[in-house]
Formats: C-alpha cells, sequence, structure tokens
C-alpha cells in the first residue's frame, strides 16, 4: 500500500451497495455479490485498478479497496444459519451508498 | 525367462506424453517469446520457480505456532502479518498483501478465491488443486458448512462461519485455534500440528497424539 492524495470515500460501518454490471474486460466483482448489501468491514488502503493493470496500463489513478461483509441468507435467499457472513474485497468504484 | 508381458506386475510400456495442453504450448510459447525479447531471462524464471518452491505450508505453521505461544506477537501478526512475518526472517515482497485472519470458538474463517486460485503463495508455497477446483470455489460460498463436512470438519450450530473470498490484493492465512491439551509443548512440537488445510480454514489444527501413518 502506498500513501495517496485521496480520502477514502466509505467508513467502516458504512452500509453498501456492490455495483451491477459486466464492463468489457478484466474485472474482478463477482457476479453472484452484484447487487448485494453489505457493510464495510475494512479500509484495505489504495491499489492500483486491475481493470486496466491486466492490460499493460498503469493501474492509476489507484482506487480504495475494501473488505465488504455480507449476510450469507442475504446473499442466496434460502441459507441457513443466520449468523454466517461473507467477507470479500471490493474496490470502491464498484461501490455505491446504501 | 523373464517374459514381461506375463510378468504379475507388468504394467503399461512408457510412453511419450504426447503433445502438450493448449496451455502448456501457450506458456511456453509466451516464455519463449519473454527470453527471445529480453524481458525475463531463463535465469530468472528458474530462480522465480525455485522461490516458489522453497515456500511450503511448514513456513506457515512455524508462524502460527508462534502467534499460539507469544500474545504480543499474534497481535502484530492480525494488525500487519506482512511485517509480523518479516520478523520471522519470511519475506513475503511487496504484493500481494499478506493478511491473518483468527479463528475463535466463536468465529469459524474460510478463505476462497472463488474468481480464480489466490492464495498466499509466498508463506505457504503453491495451493493445493482442490482449492484451485470449481467445485470448491463455487460450492464453499453457497454451502460452506457442508464443504467444511466433507473435509470432516463439523462446526457448532451457533458458531459465525466467515467465508472470505479474496478477489483483489490481499491474501489470506487463517490462525487455526490452538488445540485444547497442548498448553505443556514447545514451538516446534505445536508447528507439527498446524496443517495447511487449517491455515486455508477447511479443518482445524491436529490434535495432539494423533499420529499418521505413513503409505507403505
Amino acid at each position: 500500500m502506498e500513501e495517496v492524495n485521496m480520502a477514502a470515500k466509505f467508513q467502516p460501518g458504512d452500509r453498501v451497495r456492490i455495483r451491477v454490471g459486466s464492463p468489457p474486460g478484466h474485472f474482478r466483482t463477482p457476479a453472484y455479490v452484484q447487487g448485494k448489501i453489505g457493510v464495510i468491514e475494512a479500509i484495505h488502503g489504495a491499489f492500483r485498478n486491475p481493470e486496466t493493470l491486466a492490460y499493460g496500463g498503469d493501474g492509476l489513478p489507484k482506487r480504495f479497496l475494501y473488505l465488504v461483509r455480507l449476510e450469507l441468507p442475504q446473499v442466496w435467499g434460502t441459507y441457513a444459519p443466520p449468523q454466517d457472513k461473507l467477507c470479500i474485497d471490493i474496490y470502491e468504484h464498484w461501490l455505491e451508498p446504501a | 525367462m523373464h517374459d514381461h508381458d506375463h510378468h504379475p506386475e507388468a504394467h503399461a510400456p512408457i510412453q511419450d506424453d504426447g503433445e502438450g495442453s493448449y496451455d502448456e504450448k501457450l506458456t511456453w510459447a509466451i516464455l519463449s517469446l519473454l527470453v527471445e525479447k529480453g524481458v525475463l531471462s531463463g535465469d530468472e524464471v528458474r530462480a522465480q520457480i525455485e522461490d516458489t518452491d522453497s515456500r511450503t505450508p511448514a513456513m506457515g505453521a512455524k508462524v502460527i505456532a508462534r502467534a499460539w505461544t507469544d500474545p504480543a506477537f499474534k497481535a502484530r501478526l492480525l494488525a500487519n502479518a506482512k511485517d509480523a512475518v518479516a520478523e520471522l526472517g519470511i519475506d513475503t515482497g511487496s504484493a500481494p498483501v499478506l493478511v491473518a485472519v483468527e479463528n475463535t470458538e466463536r468465529i469459524h474463517n474460510v478463505i476462497v478465491c472463488t474468481l480464480c486460485s489466490c492464495y498466499p503463495r509466498t508463506l505457504l508455497g503453491r495451493p493445493p488443486d482442490w482449492y484451485k477446483s470449481l467445485n470448491y470455489r463455487s460450492r464453499v460460498v453457497v454451502d460452506p458448512r457442508g464443504v467444511l463436512k466433507e473435509f470432516g470438519l463439523e462446526l457448532e450450530p451457533d458458531v459465525e462461519v466467515r467465508v472470505f473470498d479474496s478477489t483483489a490484493d490481499m491474501r489470506y492465512l487463517v490462525i487455526p485455534q490452538r488445540p485444547a491439551g497442548t498448553e505443556h509443548m514447545t514451538e516446534e512440537e505445536l508447528a507439527q500440528l498446524v496443517t495447511r488445510d487449517s491455515m486455508i480454514g477447511v479443518t482445524r489444527a491436529r490434535q495432539p497424539g494423533i499420529t499418521v501413518s505413513a503409505p507403505a
């Protein structure tokens, strides 16, 4: 993680929705969490964007990367038991306030 | 007379492996181009393979045994795993970033990479084949308790399961729970109880006294 001159848009505890989309090329937001609501568990820092890095680009500007916690029953609808969680790393441009 | 065809342990004749797979050919084609263009040297490629091969779950086990016996180290491991393992002389490189998560009485963490096969290779070496299988990757996020049961681990209903999907720049290491009845054991003995699978979170650490016999 390198220092960056920008502030994270979300803070731990914030409710977020993971965006829906399948842009052409490489992206790292799996379909099964798209559209789901979770809570920011931690801010990992700012990292180069894999969507341009994958094609020989510099991955800049860096994107904040968050650990997002989702309730497994909300991810799948029919899942039990209720306390189980999914923790997943999502870049900031794939998140919106919920 | 020694007639091979009728020998009781006759085996199929040794044959050439045949033409490589598509991926094998692609790998060799890219590699030879990179060397030809001077981007990499054959020496560098070999050195990288040697470095990867030198990293094994025993390195991770050493880290976990230290965390079990030294609470201050465990706290540092949870806060910044890269710096903590560096204290034991293990260099995990600058990226991706190593992150440790702790299994407790109440919380059980298990790691997957649903998109590919991200794994803390710089600490544990190459991932097992099942970790890369579509079966594990697709099922552990849908039915983690069912998958863990297949590994022989049945969790209490009130435990919270946390499935970590490592989709980006983080590589997760599970700190398994220290087994009961190990208070008298040394750090070296404890490390023997830490298995690769327990650091992925699909099993618990080995119970002391359970011995595994080598295959005949």
